[in-house]
């Protein structure tokens, strides 16, 4: 079965997710892997909404975090206040799935400007639900597409934080959860170097080479000694994708 | 001493609540988006205001676009599922809106204060992102008790807070349900207020999760139905997603917006 880069990078999100409790989901690319990984590897998998679903469980791809049937299929539903400091700022969230406009290499986010802030080159939505979500939840899982438009040496605007400028930088900065486990593209998987905090290339999607994600990456992007390639999209998976962006 | 809610048309309820200058909330994180209400301050030719608002979304780039505002207070602005809004992207670009910018968090915790009444709230967030640099309602502060330091936003300055909701009764009580946002704290947090109701009934039937606002609460209510489309309001219609991804075309052509704006 032939599948596109973009299937690839969303079926390497729900597998991401397996023995996940709760996951915070943001719309786009991290709303897809999450409720795949809903029909497919996490079935308990507890999907929570910034405008105040926890438990969603939705028939169909939501246009928007605000779309009823997130409300209307939850286990509870609460208000935006109390989504952010009882359920966000104590860690109660296990993951939270962002999705970014530009990355650097300790995975710091940029969804605000580029360009100079009060000259801005681009206005993008700014930072909603983001900061708390990188600061808090117990770990972050990114997706983006891989460009060197996308993945900078240096972000414009530090929207979320990642690992600030290496390590150490989230304790010193009191950023209570663990930060970015996975950066997940449409090349493969970039996870932190354990020591250095930099991201790494620990996976190429089949029929990626390296020196592709490399050349798709705007710093010197390392790549682990025991690279590996994904496991390939399999017929379940592929299927239940395209029921559920179909439907 | 106000005992219950006026109820009011929209047109004199905006008329009479809100002035040029004002610092105005139209809130409804994602649900129960009081639009209706937004395109009588455009019709009604409000200038120089401060418009409040999480999520600016489509009723923002139309008032953005009209010309109504001087500033925006906000943490994420955008059409929702679509992309960008290209009336306020413009006028960010332009230099020709002033903008304060936070995240969710913070914004919700400056309507949380506004409501409690008290000058600030506490949060741990914004530590070490970039927007501390540039908007100077986020700052510092240690705990007391700990030593440990967190973040304190100032609460909005509200004169105006407006919502929509499903159902009002004859004595100006209030009941809204579904995905509540920071509604409560919108009417709380601010001097007047205004609510546009989708129904009046002769008495408010308890809901599950529902918050209900008593009859002295709100300033005004006004009977609107539809008065949150193309949002949604939860058990009477639902979101019109078509609108929102047809908006983009409006909003991107500064002619068709002229049309629009026109015709409204």
């Amino acid at each position: 079965m032939s599948y596109t880069a973009d299937e690839m990078m969303s079926i390497a999100a729900a597998r991401a997710l397996k023995g996940v409790n709760a996951c915070f989901v943001g719309i786009g690319l991290p709303s897809t892997g999450a409720n795949l990984a809903r029909r497919t590897y996490a079935p308990d998998l507890v999907l929570v909404y910034e405008a105040g679903a926890i438990g969603a469980k939705p028939p169909r791809l939501p246009l928007s975090i605000g779309d009823g049937m997130l409300g209307e299929t939850a286990d509870a539903v609460v208000s935006v206040p109390e989504m952010f400091n009882y359920w966000v700022q104590p860690g109660r969230i296990d993951v939270g799935f962002l999705g970014a406009a530009q990355i650097d290499r300790y995975a710091n986010i940029n969804t605000t400007v580029i360009g100079p802030y009060d000259a801005p080159k681009v206005r993008l939505p700014g930072a909603g639900g983001a900061p708390e979500i990188a600061a808090s939840c117990g770990e972050v899982i990114v997706i983006v597409r891989q460009t060197p438009r996308a993945f900078v040496e240096r972000v414009d605007f530090v929207t979320s934080v990642g690992f600030g400028s290496g390590p150490g930088d989230r304790e010193r900065l009191g950023l209570r959860g663990k930060g970015p486990a996975k950066v997940i593209t449409d090349l493969g998987i970039l996870e932190p170097d354990p020591a250095t905090k930099e991201l790494v290339l620990t996976h190429v999607h089949p029929g990626i080479r390296a020196e592709q994600a490399r050349a798709a990456t705007g710093w010197d992007l390392k790549v682990a000694p025991d690279l590996e390639t994904t496991e390939p999209p399999t017929e379940d998976e592929l299927s239940k994708l395209r029921e559920l962006v179909a439907a | 001493m106000r005992t219950q809610a006026e109820i009011t048309t929209l047109a004199d309820a905006v008329a009479e609540l809100v002035n040029d200058g004002d610092t105005v909330a139209l809130e409804g994180f994602t649900h129960l988006i009081p639009v209706a209400a937004g395109q009588e301050i455009i019709r009604q030719r409000r200038r120089d205001l401060t418009l409040v608002r999480m999520t600016p979304d489509i009723v923002y780039d139309q008032l953005i676009g009209a010309g109504c505002a001087r500033k925006l207070i906000f943490s994420w602005g955008g059409n929702p599922g679509v992309g960008s809004l290209h009336r306020f992207r413009e006028a960010v670009q332009r230099k020709e809106l002033e903008i304060e910018e936070h995240s969710h968090a913070g914004m919700a915790n400056r309507y949380v204060a506004a409501a409690s009444n008290l000058p600030f709230a506490v949060l741990r967030g914004y530590n070490g992102t970039s927007l501390p640099e540039h908007t100077d309602t986020i700052r510092p502060i240690a705990c007391p008790f700990t030593g440990e330091w967190l973040t304190a936003v100032p609460a909005l300055d509200l004169d105006v807070g407006i919502i929509h909701a499903q159902q009002a009764d004859r004595a100006g009580n209030v009941q809204l349900w579904g995905q509540v946002g920071v509604q409560k704290e919108t009417v709380l947090g601010a001097r007047r207020s205004l609510v546009t109701v989708e129904e009046i009934v002769d008495e408010l039937e308890p809901r599950p999760n529902a918050v209900v606002l008593p009859r002295w609460v709100a300033t005004k209510v006004a009977h609107v139905p539809g008065g949150a489309r193309p949002s949604y309001a939860q058990d009477y219609y639902e979101r019109d997603n078509a609108a929102y991804r047809e908006w983009d075309a409006i909003s991107r052509d500064p002619e068709k917006f002229a049309a629009w704006l026109e015709a409204l």
